[in-house]
């Protein structure tokens, strides 16, 4: 691991400022994303600003909406009585992702930073434009088995790996950031992460030194029938192959209104509202199901090893709404 | 090598609690828990495994969470508590998870079994508090420590590898201990 300045910030407004100030500054939050990939020297900050101490570790739920703090940890928001009951996918995708150990330590802001599972990315020898600009992309042309479908360019087709943020994105998820020079903006959570295009190296809207506070997601009645299933190659604490968060507002058989994300198939985490509107007035069946899976992957493209996961998301899709049309809510 | 390419050495002086015992060091930034504890602290029970967040070998419990020590910065663990397998066994007396460890031979090299050990007595925990896991079939009803499924307990554990494969008797070990263990000795 190359040496750095560790800064522990108590103040928001000081972690901002110090890492702003600090061009090869990084926030270390739960660690489990960002020391990894400093043992591998993938990630060498000359700074690390430890943000854990900041007074951003509670879940807050009013009438209006849920306000959770930057820090909270995956364990504590995915057990939380309150976002069981109302946002049950975002539990389930919480519970979906890594083992209890990395839960506990992981942070709802570091989930949303996390860096992608490409081994082409975490090997520094290798080609990779989204950790050395200009450099290539070994995946491309190399083993993609686990590479994304949709969202990609011909310079990176690095899989985002968040459960939580593919929840998130239905539920209308907002960031809630920190800059150093004090201003603060929400940016809804489908317009934070950027698409690779032609500087993969770009991952989201984020400036340096602008620090998540918070995530807001507003309530609403659909999200309580909503379901998350994650397909991957081990029962338990492996990366998605596919996943689908979705929910469904129900008159009877009839839907009055959808929501549809993907995880393990996109370089972001991926909504899909095309899909969503198609559904609305449908009978809440298979053959409508089935219609929302390929409307879902109709813009996606195959590379030599990950064309499976085209069918595997759509049959995702389609069992992921079974199972939410089935609950008892 | 030039500072440039080494970058800044930064050295952090702090006060934490391991095993109930204030101890204050002096570390590199770039030290882990990890090695702080079986290098600084002779506290050899935590075993580096893959030492990349992997395996479970190297868990320790953090203000009473399990956790990797090895994805964990020595610098950043100020003023927390840390517990290791060393903690476990009182006045000579082994923990009931060590006593059920041993009486369904839940391991064979061994090198694994002091993570398999805390993450399956925070396991228990986390079941007396009624959390669900993946493995819940609906995450809106709370679980039930004393029925906890075996499917459950491979969910929960599934953060421990064992080379040797002592999976079914891991499982059973814990399964013995899924009642409160006055009631179960009884």
């Amino acid at each position: 691991m190359k040496a750095f300045i560790f800064q522990e910030a108590t103040v928001a407004s000081e972690a901002a400022t110090v890492a702003g100030g600090a061009p090869g500054a990084m926030f270390l939050a739960g660690g489990t994303t960002l020391v990894d990939l400093m043992k591998l020297e993938v990630l060498t900050p000359d700074t690390v600003v430890d943000v854990r101490r900041l007074p951003f570790g509670d879940i807050e739920l009013s009438e209006s909406d849920v306000r959770i703090g930057a820090t909270v940890t995956n364990s504590q928001l995915a057990w939380h009585a309150g976002i069981r009951e109302r946002f049950p996918a975002l539990s389930e995708a919480l519970l979906a992702g890594a083992s209890t150990q990395l839960r506990n330590m992981a942070t709802v802001a570091g989930n949303i930073m996390q860096r992608t599972r490409c081994s082409y990315f975490r090997d520094v020898h290798a080609a990779c434009n989204r950790r050395q600009p200009q450099s290539g992309c070994d995946a491309i042309a190399g083993f993609n088995r686990g590479h994304a479908v949709l969202g990609t360019s011909e310079h990176c087709i690095a899989t985002h790996p968040s459960d939580m943020c593919v929840a998130m994105t239905i539920f209308d998820a907002v960031i809630h950031t920190l800059k150093p020079d004090g201003a603060t903006r929400a940016v809804p959570c489908t317009e934070f992460h950027r698409q690779p295009g032609a500087t993969p190296d770009v991952e989201t809207v984020l400036e340096h030194g602008e620090l998540i506070t918070h995530v807001t997601l507003p309530i609403q009645p659909i999200a309580r029938r909503s379901h998350y299933l994650k397909v991957r190659d081990r029962a338990s604490y492996e990366f998605a192959l596919a996943s689908a968060a979705v929910a469904l507002d129900l008159d009877g058989d009839t839907i009055l209104g959808a929501r549809l994300g993907l995880g393990g198939v996109a370089t972001i985490p991926w909504r899909c509202r095309e899909a969503e509107g198609g559904l609305v007035g449908r009978r809440a069946d298979d053959k409508a199901f089935g219609a929302a899976a390929e409307t879902a992957l109709a813009g996606a493209i195959a590379r030599e090893h990950n064309g499976f996961k085209i069918e595997l998301a759509r049959r995702t899709i389609v069992r992921a709404l079974d199972s939410a049309r089935d609950m008892s809510v | 090598m030039t500072e440039t390419s080494a970058g800044p050495i930064s050295e952090i002086a702090i006060a934490l609690r391991v095993n109930g015992a204030e101890r204050t060091v002096r570390v590199d930034a770039r030290v882990t828990l990890l090695d702080l504890l079986r290098e600084t602290l002779e506290l050899p029970g935590t075993k580096k495994g893959c030492d990349q967040g992997t395996c479970g070998a190297c868990t320790v419990i953090i203000d009473g969470q399990r956790v990797l020590s090895c994805l964990t910065l020595a610098a950043s663990c100020r003023d927390h508590d840390v517990r290791t397998i060393e903690s476990l066994a009182a006045d000579g007396n082994l923990h009931p998870m060590q006593s059920a460890f041993l009486e369904c031979d839940a391991y064979q090299c061994g090198f694994c079994t002091p993570g398999q050990i805390l993450s399956a007595v925070c396991l228990l925990e986390e079941a007396e508090a009624g959390v669900p896991s993946h493995a819940t079939p609906d995450v809106r009803q709370p679980i039930d420590r004393a029925t906890l499924s075996d499917d459950e307990i491979r969910e929960r554990m599934s953060g421990n590898l064992c080379r040797c494969g002592a999976y079914p008797n891991i499982v059973a070990a814990i399964r013995q201990n899924r009642q409160p263990h006055a009631e179960a000795r009884r």
